[in-house]
């Protein structure tokens, strides 16, 4: 008997369960569904990296009062690159992404969702520009002038960690690369580099842990990106920056998903244009577009003059595409592994 | 001492092992059933049936189907992937300091969080209940928030004049920060329980305090402080947001298994990453399994 109410119950407890789930699932989608509301009106969805939110929302107001733009309303998600595009991988809704590295864009190529030409059109698929640079304190007490200063006696190095963070490549990258650009060889480059490694004092998880940890005082130095040095300073944050004669150009991708809304392809047609790049060139990006107009900017080291081009500006193509560098200075066995076996070792 | 400690042991007895009544007690309105049907094992009344199911599911869904994933995913690439994985200096490097400093944090939890309990329970002070919810804030805080705390507290604008900013001991002051209140909170309400008289019971027997607290308290309270340390170290090993600004992450010297993690993930190599966690795994059960042989051994002085 009290097994017929043991199967009574089971039944009873599994119906309730798969009622609830059921009343979960239609309360997700149906959220979803009722999402693009209003007639006349087109939801687009913006997955990004955190930095450029600022510049992304001023252009979409912009874009509103285009006839393409008219009645869009943003769904947004941003966060760190590298994790925001795998979430789309793993289906997180987009119909325009802009990320930090080209290889996040990669990763949507190969799950099939951009289409291998995102890079066909004038600027190759960025929408943005930036340089890596050398932040000091206020003053430059050091005198730190360009990379080679950067390993001599007290100096301590904070750049953002190239293992867990994408974007950090860029720095170790200028560092490596400029080397070369001044007229050394590789080995003198890898030399440069593993001296540079003995000087890092802490490797943050990002950019902006990066500048927080160097505000704390854990170092007298920072590699960091122009735009992320401005915008800090925009903020109120009181430091230098030196943009060395040799650095490297950083390049963050913007594309469009295969199955987007057709009013992402404005959206991404309105972002290079000149209007659109006005607002990355407000919040310190570089113009991908030559005659955008470049106003004040805040926060630079000359407001009215914000974007000097270095003598020797290398870009990732310089040193062979991204495949190439992940697998010569990243990946396990690369160079970057390496020194930092020999340096860690030896701290 | 022998007779004197074996009748402390007589004298402890009603407060350590549970009533005899309340096992059978918790079956409730199915004790009759129970009772009736006592030579089949596996019959479970309908209510007690319901539980275990949805007990069952709601493990399964949150623990048990997640961490298959997990095994599955290290296992994708076969054994020399898994090995490859793990054979890394530096991979090696963060799971000796993870686990290490995590032992060493929960052996000072053990100590600490027993005494902070045993001051909260038993002392009377001013400014008691303050302390009491204080204990809970390093569960409350988003660890990067404890990170940047430490950081202004013991980083290089110190205000004590240390600087342990990048340094294993940044590693070791963050672990103990998010897991100082896992022995406190589990060790006080036994405390609590622990009823005065079979101390004084022990004292007029003849014990002194510390034989008092070896034989009669310890013994109740074994349980406790090892389900708490146990917490304590699986929270230390997984541990990340407060060490993103702290720590450095440098290889080789502050560098923690869940950064490594992190960077397989970047990396796109997940079966690395699974990998590592699957060591972390193990390891956590290891210290879980031998925590569980430490309290029985020591609860059986009771």
């Amino acid at each position: 008997m009290s097994i017929r109410k043991l199967l009574g119950v089971r039944p009873v407890a599994a119906l309730s369960a798969i009622a609830a789930t059921v009343l979960l699932l239609t309360g997700c989608v149906g959220g979803a569904a009722t999402a693009p509301g209003d007639e006349g009106t087109t939801t687009l969805h913006l997955v990004g990296f955190a930095v450029p939110k600022e510049a992304n929302n001023a252009i979409q107001k912009k874009f509103a009062d285009t006839p393409e733009g008219k009645g869009v309303v943003w769904e947004e998600s941003y966060g760190a690159s590298g994790d925001q595009s795998r979430a789309v991988v793993n289906g997180l809704k987009a119909d325009y992404v802009n990320f930090s590295l080209e290889g996040d864009v990669t990763r949507l190529v190969k799950a099939g969702l951009v289409d291998e030409n995102w890079k066909s059109g004038p600027t190759k698929g960025i929408v943005s520009d930036s340089a890596v640079v050398i932040v000091v304190q206020k003053g430059n007490p050091l005198g730190i002038k360009d990379w080679s200063d950067l390993v001599k006696p007290d100096v301590k190095i904070v750049t953002p960690n190239p293992a867990s963070s994408g974007s950090a490549r860029w720095n170790i990258l200028a560092a490596y690369q400029q080397v070369i650009a001044n007229g050394g060889t590789e080995a003198d480059a890898k030399e440069y580099l593993t001296k540079f490694f003995n000087h890092v004092a802490a490797l943050p998880g990002s950019g902006r842990d990066a500048t927080n940890a160097f505000l704390e005082g854990s170092a007298n130095v920072l590699i960091s990106y122009e735009n992320e040095a401005i915008l800090a300073r925009q903020s109120g944050e009181d430091f230098d920056y030196i943009l060395p004669d040799a650095t490297l150009k950083i390049e963050n991708p913007g594309a469009v998903l295969k199955n987007a809304n057709p009013k992402a392809n404005a959206y991404l047609d309105f972002v290079l244009s000149k209007a659109g790049q006005e607002e990355f060139v407000k919040k310190g990006f570089r113009p991908v577009i030559a005659d955008t107009p470049i106003g004040e900017v805040a926060g630079a080291n000359d407001p009215a003059k914000p974007f000097p081009v270095p003598p020797k500006l290398f870009t990732i193509s310089d040193l062979g595409g991204w495949d190439a560098v992940n697998a010569k200075f990243f990946d396990e066995g690369g160079l970057v592994p390496e020194i930092q076996k020999a340096t860690g070792r030896s701290q | 001492m022998t007779p004197s400690a074996g009748t402390v042991e007589e004298a402890q007895q009603p407060a350590s092992t549970p009533p005899a009544g309340a096992a059978t007690n918790a079956g409730g309105p199915g004790d009759r059933h129970r009772l009736r049907r006592a030579k089949s094992a596996t019959s479970l009344t309908p209510v007690s049936g319901l539980g275990l199911g949805i007990a069952l599911m709601w493990f399964s869904l949150l623990v048990l189907i997640p961490l298959t994933a997990v095994l599955v995913q290290a296992s994708a690439g076969g054994w020399s992937a898994y090995w490859d994985a793990l054979s890394s200096p530096q991979t090696l490097a963060a799971l000796r300091l993870t686990v290490g400093t995590a032992v060493l944090v929960t052996a000072v939890n053990v100590v600490m969080g027993t005494a902070i309990a045993w001051v909260l329970v038993r002392d009377q002070f001013r400014g008691k209940r303050l302390l009491e919810v204080v204990i809970d804030i390093p569960f409350a805080l988003p660890t990067i928030v404890a990170g940047l705390v430490l950081l202004s507290l013991y980083g290089p604008s110190s205000p004590l004049g240390v600087n342990w900013a990048n340094t294993p001991v940044a590693v070791f002051l963050a672990f103990l920060f998010v897991t100082l209140p896992f022995i406190v909170r589990t060790v006080q309400p036994v405390l609590l329980e622990l009823e005065h008289e079979v101390e004084e019971a022990a004292a007029s027997l003849g014990a002194n305090r510390l034989t008092t607290f070896r034989l009669v308290i310890l013994p109740s309270l074994a349980p406790a402080i090892t389900a708490g340390a146990a917490l304590s170290f699986c929270r230390a090993i997984s541990e990340y947001g407060s060490l993103v600004l702290l720590s450095g992450n440098l290889p080789y010297s502050t560098e923690v298994a869940s950064v490594r993690i992190m960077s397989s993930i970047e990396g796109d190599k997940l079966t690395e990453a699974a990998a590592v966690a699957s060591i972390l795994l193990v390891v956590a059960l290891i210290v879980i399994i031998a925590l569980d042989l430490i309290s029985r051994r020591v609860a059986r002085y009771a």
